[in-house]
C-alpha cells in the first residue's frame, strides 16, 4: 500500500505541439481508489502509463511511496496493471499467466501454486486454471488479468479502462465486483475511464482531466455539486448541466434541479410534496428563493424511471436558449410539445462561472430579464 | 539508475552493430559487382593492392564488352517478352481464380486456396525431366514459348494465393451494396472489385515478373542455344569463353539485372506483406 | 448463373491449368522412373524397380543424399537464427529503416543464379576478396588461401553459405510481418509483470511467433533441399561430387548423361519429404485457423 505522487508532471510528445499531459500535481491517500476521469484525449492514460513507467516524462517527478521512481523501469515500482483489452499472453494457460510475474521476480517455484491459487479464488476463476485466453469470456479475461495483478501483492494497481470492452449488462456487474475486490483487498487504485457513471460510483475521488490538465481533484459529490469550472460542469452528469451565457458570467443549473413549479404550488404539504419527488429533487422542498422561468417544451424522452424534457426558454433575456429537464416519473402530468410552462430552479442551486476563466465563482447578483 | 542507462547505451550499440553487420553481410556482393563492373582489368586482377577502392581509374570497357560482345541485350530482351506473356497468362487465369476462391466457394474455398498454395511447392527439379520430354513431343524444344508454357505453373498458384488475400480484405459489403444498385456478381467483379484491387495486381505483376526473371532450372533445361537464353542463364552459362570467365563483364551483367528489380520490389514490398499476412497468419 | 456455377466457371481454368503442367510431369516422373526410357529413345519398357535398386547402389547416390541434409539443415539453422535476430532488430522503427530494408532484401530479389555468380567471383580460388582479406591480416600465407570452392568441406560451407545468403531475407520478412502482428500490450505487460528483455524474447515474444517460424522453416526446407541453381554455379556438385545434392545430381544425370529414367528415379526422392512437410503445413494452418 503506497501514495502515488506526481508533481509539475508534464508529457510532450511532439515539439511544439501541447502536451499530453500539462503539469500535473496530485496525490493519492492510502487505500484509496483514484479515478482518472476524462474524455479522449485528455492525457488521462498518458499519465497512466508514466506513472507506471511505460512513459518518460518531459519533465516533472513521480513518486511512489515516498521514493522518487522516474528512472525506474515498470517491474521496479512494485505496481501491477490491467490493461484495457487485458493483454493476456495467450500462448500460455490461465495459471501460467498469474504465475508468469512470479517467475519473473523469481519467486520460488514451490509457492507458485499457493499464490496462484490464492489469487484466482479472490476472483472465482478456480475452475479456469488449465484453459487458454482463447477459450474465454470477456468476464473471464478480465478476471485472469486482474489475478495476475494481484498475485505479486503490489503496492499501486493500475487499471486502463478494464470495463470498457465488456458488454454494456456484464459491466455493471462487473464494476460492482471490482469496486468490492478493491475493498476487499484495499491496495491503492489507480483507475482510468471516460465514463462518468463509472467515475463517480467507483471512486473515492476523481481527478477529472482535460486536455492535458487537472480540473479538479475532489469526492464524486464534490465534483458534481462543486465543480470547479465549466468542464467539469458539464462532464459529469447525463444529460449535462444547463449554461446560460451573460456578459462576464456564466449560470448554470442541472436538470433536475430545473422542475414544474405547479408541483410544488399544488402541494399542499411537504409529505405530499415528498412523495412526488425522488430523493435528489428534495432540496427543491427546502424552501427558499426560487427563480421562476417560463419553459417550451421541444421534446420528451420518457427513460421509465424519468422523462427528459428538451426545450427553450421563453421569455427573460434568455429567451429562444435550449434547455433541459428531468422529471421523475411520479409526476404525471402532461408536457406536449410546444406547450409553455412555469418551471422554477433554486436560487441556491446556481452555480455561477465567469465567463472568461470559466472558472466558478462566488454568486452574484444577476438579473434574468 | 546509472546502470539504466548504461543498459541502454549498450542495448542501442548493439542493435545498431547488428544491424550494420547483416547490412553489410547481405549487400556485400552488390558492392563488389559495382566496382568490378567499372575497375580497369589490370586492377581488378592484381592481388598486390586494396581491392576494395579503385587503385586506377573507373572505366566502361566491361559494359561496352558485355553489350557489344555477348549476346546479354538479346538474354534480356527474350526475359522482357517471357516475362510479359507469362504475366498476361497468369493475371487472365489467377485473378478470376483468387476472387472466386475468396468470395465463392465458402469452406471449399478455403481448402481449394491451400491446396493452389501447395502446388507451388512442387518444384521444378522433380518435374523438369519429364516435362523436357513432354516439351520435345510438342516440338517445342530449344523455344522460349516452352517457358511461357510451363512458368505459369508456378506463378499462378502464387499469385493467386496472394490475390486471395487481398481481395479478402475488400469488405464484401462494396459488392452486395453494387448487387443492390443492379449489377450482377461478375458485373461487379469487374467493375468495382478490379479497380480497387489496381495496387494487389500491381503487386502481383511484379512478382510475378521477378519469379520469371528468377527462374533457372527450366531455363536451363528446355534452351540449349544461346540467342534464345533467358538472362538468369545466359549470363553465369555463355560469359565465359572457354574456361575463362570475364568477371567484369560477368558482375556488370549481374548488377545491371539486379538493380531496377531490387528498386521494384522496395516499392511493393509492403503490399506484398500485407496480402501475405492476409493470407497466412489469419 | 449462380454462385456456385459461376464460383467454378472463374477458378476451373487456373485450376486445370496447373493440374495440367504439373499433374502430367509428375505423374510422368513416376513412370519414367519405373521404365527405362533415354533422352533419345522412343519406346517405353517397364522395368519395375531396377532404377531405383541402381540407384540406391550407387555411392554418388548415396553420398548426394548426405549431401542434400547437409545442405538443408546446415542452410536451415543459419537462416533461422540469423532472421530471427535480424527480424527483431527491425522491428523498431528508427531512422535509416528503409535503407536497411532495401540492403537487406537484395539477396532475395536478385536472380538466384546472379547472385551465385556474384559470390563465385568473391570465392574465387586465385583472386577471391575474402582471401584477401585474411593475408592481409596475416591470418593465413599466401600460398595457403584456402580454396573455398575446391576443398570438399570448404566447398560445403560455401553453398551453406551462399544459400543461406539467398534465403535470409525471405525469412526475415516473415518474421518481421509475424512480429509486427504482436500486439503492443503484451510486451508492455510482460514489463510490468517483471520481465527483463531476455525473458520476454524467449518466453513471450518468440513462443508467439512459433507459427509464423514453423511456416518459415518449411518453405525453407523446401527451397532448400530442391534447389539445384547455388549448387550448380558455384561447384557444379564438386569437387568430385562432395556438394552434389540431389536435384543437381538429378539434372546431371538425367539431361547430361541423358539417362532420364534413372534422373527420374533420383528426383523421385524429393517426394517423400515434400509429402512430410506439406503435411505439417497442413497441421500448422489448421492449428492456427483455431486460434
Amino acid at each position: 500500500m503506497a501514495i502515488v505522487e506526481t508533481r509539475n508532471l508534464t508529457k510532450v510528445f511532439k515539439e511544439g505541439q501541447p502536451g499530453a499531459v500539462n503539469n500535473v500535481n496530485l496525490q493519492t491517500r492510502e487505500g484509496e481508489f483514484l479515478v482518472f476521469l476524462g474524455p479522449s484525449g485528455s492525457g488521462k492514460t498518458t499519465l497512466l502509463r508514466m506513472i507506471a513507467g511505460l512513459e518518460h516524462p518531459t519533465a516533472g517527478e513521480i513518486l511512489i511511496g515516498g521514493a522518487v521512481v522516474n528512472h525506474l523501469p515498470p517491474r521496479e515500482r512494485r505496481i501491477a496493471m490491467v490493461f484495457q483489452s487485458y493483454a493476456l499472453y495467450p500462448h500460455l494457460t490461465v495459471f501460467e499467466n498469474i504465475a508468469f510475474p512470479l517467475k519473473a521476480q523469481k519467486v520460488k517455484k514451490q509457492l507458485h501454486r499457493q499464490k496462484v491459487d490464492w489469487a484466482a479464488s479472490l476472483l472465482g476463476i478456480g475452475k479456469l486454471l488449465e484453459r487458454k485466453p482463447r477459450e474465454l469470456s470477456g468476464g473471464e479475461r478480465q478476471r485472469v488479468a486482474l489475478a495476475r495483478a494481484i498475485v505479486r501483492e503490489p503496492s499501486v494497481f493500475l487499471l486502463d479502462e478494464p470495463l470498457s470492452n465488456l458488454d454494456a449488462k456484464l459491466r455493471a456487474s462487473a464494476r460492482e465486483e471490482l469496486e468490492q475486490f478493491q475493498k476487499r483487498i484495499g491496495t491503492t487504485t489507480i483507475y482510468v475511464t471516460h465514463d462518468q457513471v463509472e467515475a463517480m460510483a467507483m471512486g473515492d475521488r476523481v481527478v477529472v482531466l482535460h486536455q492535458g490538465i487537472v480540473r479538479q481533484i475532489g469526492t464524486p459529490q464534490e465534483v458534481y455539486d462543486e465543480p470547479a469550472d465549466t468542464f467539469v460542469a458539464t462532464f459529469l452528469g447525463s444529460p449535462p448541466m444547463n449554461l446560460l451565457e451573460a456578459e462576464d458570467v456564466i449560470v448554470g443549473f442541472r436538470p433536475e434541479r430545473f422542475l414544474p413549479s405547479e408541483l410544488l404550488a399544488r402541494a399542499s404539504s411537504s409529505e405530499e410534496i415528498a412523495s412526488k419527488l425522488r430523493a435528489e429533487h428534495m432540496l427543491l422542498a427546502d424552501l427558499g428563493k426560487r427563480v421562476a422561468l417560463s419553459f417550451r417544451v421541444d421534446y420528451v424522452e420518457y427513460l421509465g424511471a424519468e422523462r427528459v424534457l428538451y426545450g427553450t426558454l421563453v421569455g427573460t433575456r434568455f429567451a429562444e436558449k435550449p434547455v433541459v429537464s428531468r422529471i421523475p416519473s411520479s409526476i404525471v402530468e402532461k408536457f406536449e410539445q410546444n406547450s409553455v410552462h412555469d418551471f422554477i430552479v433554486p436560487e441556491s442551486e446556481l452555480k455561477f462561472f465567469d465567463r472568461a476563466t470559466e472558472k466558478r465563482i462566488e454568486p452574484k447578483v444577476f438579473r434574468w430579464q | 539508475m546509472v546502470q539504466g542507462r548504461v543498459r541502454e547505451i549498450f542495448g542501442k550499440v548493439t542493435h545498431w552493430a547488428v544491424l550494420v553487420g547483416f547490412s553489410v553481410l547481405l549487400a556485400f556482393p552488390f558492392y563488389w559487382m559495382f566496382i568490378s563492373t567499372f575497375k580497369r582489368t589490370n586492377d581488378l586482377y592484381n592481388l598486390k593492392i586494396n581491392p576494395f577502392i579503385f587503385n586506377e581509374k573507373p572505366t566502361l570497357e566491361h559494359l561496352r564488352l558485355l553489350f557489344n560482345d555477348t549476346l546479354y541485350l538479346r538474354w534480356l530482351g527474350n526475359t522482357v517478352v517471357v516475362g510479359a506473356l507469362v504475366v498476361f497468362i497468369t493475371l487472365l487465369l489467377s485473378v478470376p481464380a483468387a476472387y472466386a476462391l475468396a468470395r465463392l466457394t465458402g469452406r471449399w474455398g478455403q481448402r481449394l486456396g491451400i491446396g493452389i498454395f501447395l502446388t507451388y511447392l512442387v518444384p521444378p527439379t522433380l518435374l523438369f525431366l519429364p516435362l523436357s520430354r513432354v516439351i520435345a513431343s510438342l516440338g517445342l524444344q530449344d523455344s522460349l514459348w516452352s517457358l511461357v508454357l510451363v512458368y505459369p505453373s508456378f506463378t499462378i498458384p502464387f499469385s493467386t494465393w496472394l490475390l486471395m488475400g487481398f481481395f479478402k480484405s475488400i469488405p464484401p459489403e462494396l459488392e452486395d451494396a453494387a448487387m443492390v444498385d443492379g449489377l450482377t456478381r461478375f458485373g461487379a467483379f469487374l467493375k468495382l472489385v478490379i479497380p480497387i484491387s489496381t495496387s494487389g495486381i500491381l503487386t502481383v505483376t511484379i512478382f510475378t515478373f521477378t519469379l520469371v526473371t528468377q527462374e533457372f532450372v527450366y531455363a536451363l533445361t528446355f534452351i540449349s542455344s544461346e540467342s534464345r537464353q533467358m538472362v538468369g542463364v545466359g549470363v553465369p552459362i555463355f560469359l565465359v569463353r572457354g574456361d575463362v570467365y570475364y568477371w567484369g563483364s560477368l558482375m556488370a551483367a549481374c548488377l545491371i539485372t539486379s538493380l531496377p528489380i531490387a528498386l521494384l520490389y522496395d516499392l511493393f514490398l509492403d503490399r506484398f506483406i500485407a496480402g501475405f499476412t492476409v493470407g497466412a497468419v489469419k | 448463373m449462380s454462385s456456385r456455377k459461376l464460383g467454378a466457371a472463374m477458378f476451373l481454368p487456373a485450376i486445370l491449368y496447373v493440374l495440367a503442367v504439373i499433374g502430367v510431369p509428375f505423374t510422368l516422373a513416376f513412370i519414367y522412373s519405373v521404365g527405362d526410357v533415354k533422352i533419345a529413345s522412343v519406346g517405353y519398357h517397364f522395368v519395375g524397380l531396377e532404377n531405383f535398386r541402381s540407384v540406391l547402389r550407387s555411392p554418388t547416390f548415396r553420398r548426394s543424399l548426405f549431401d542434400s541434409v547437409v545442405f538443408t539443415v546446415g542452410t536451415q539453422i543459419i537462416v533461422l537464427v540469423g532472421s530471427t535476430i535480424l527480424a527483431l532488430a527491425l522491428k523498431e522503427k528508427f531512422r535509416g529503416r528503409g535503407l536497411v530494408r532495401f540492403l537487406i532484401l537484395l539477396p532475395w530479389v536478385a536472380p538466384v543464379s546472379l547472385g551465385a555468380i556474384g559470390w563465385k567471383w568473391i570465392l574465387d580460388s586465385l583472386y577471391s576478396v575474402i582471401n584477401w582479406v585474411l593475408i592481409a591480416m596475416h591470418l593465413v600465407r599466401p600460398y595457403d588461401a584456402p580454396m573455398w570452392l575446391g576443398e570438399p568441406v570448404l566447398a560445403m560451407m560455401s553453398v551453406i553459405g551462399v544459400e543461406s545468403w539467398r534465403l535470409l531475407p525471405f525469412s526475415t520478412v516473415i518474421l518481421l510481418a509475424g512480429l509486427t502482428a504482436i500486439p503492443r500490450d503484451i510486451p508492455e505487460a510482460a514489463a510490468v509483470d517483471g520481465a527483463g528483455f531476455w525473458r520476454t524474447m524467449f518466453q513471450i515474444t518468440i513462443p508467439m511467433i512459433l507459427p509464423i517460424i514453423n511456416v518459415a522453416v518449411l518453405f525453407g526446407v523446401i527451397f532448400t533441399f530442391t534447389d539445384m541453381t547455388v549448387v550448380y554455379i558455384l561447384t557444379r556438385g564438386g569437387p568430385y561430387d562432395t556438394t552434389q545434392v540431389l536435384p543437381s545430381l538429378a539434372f546431371f544425370t538425367g539431361v547430361l548423361g541423358g539417362d532420364l529414367a534413372e534422373g527420374a528415379a533420383i528426383s523421385i526422392f524429393l517426394v517423400p519429404l515434400l509429402v512430410a512437410v506439406a503435411y505439417l503445413m497442413l497441421r500448422v494452418a489448421h492449428r492456427s485457423e483455431v486460434t
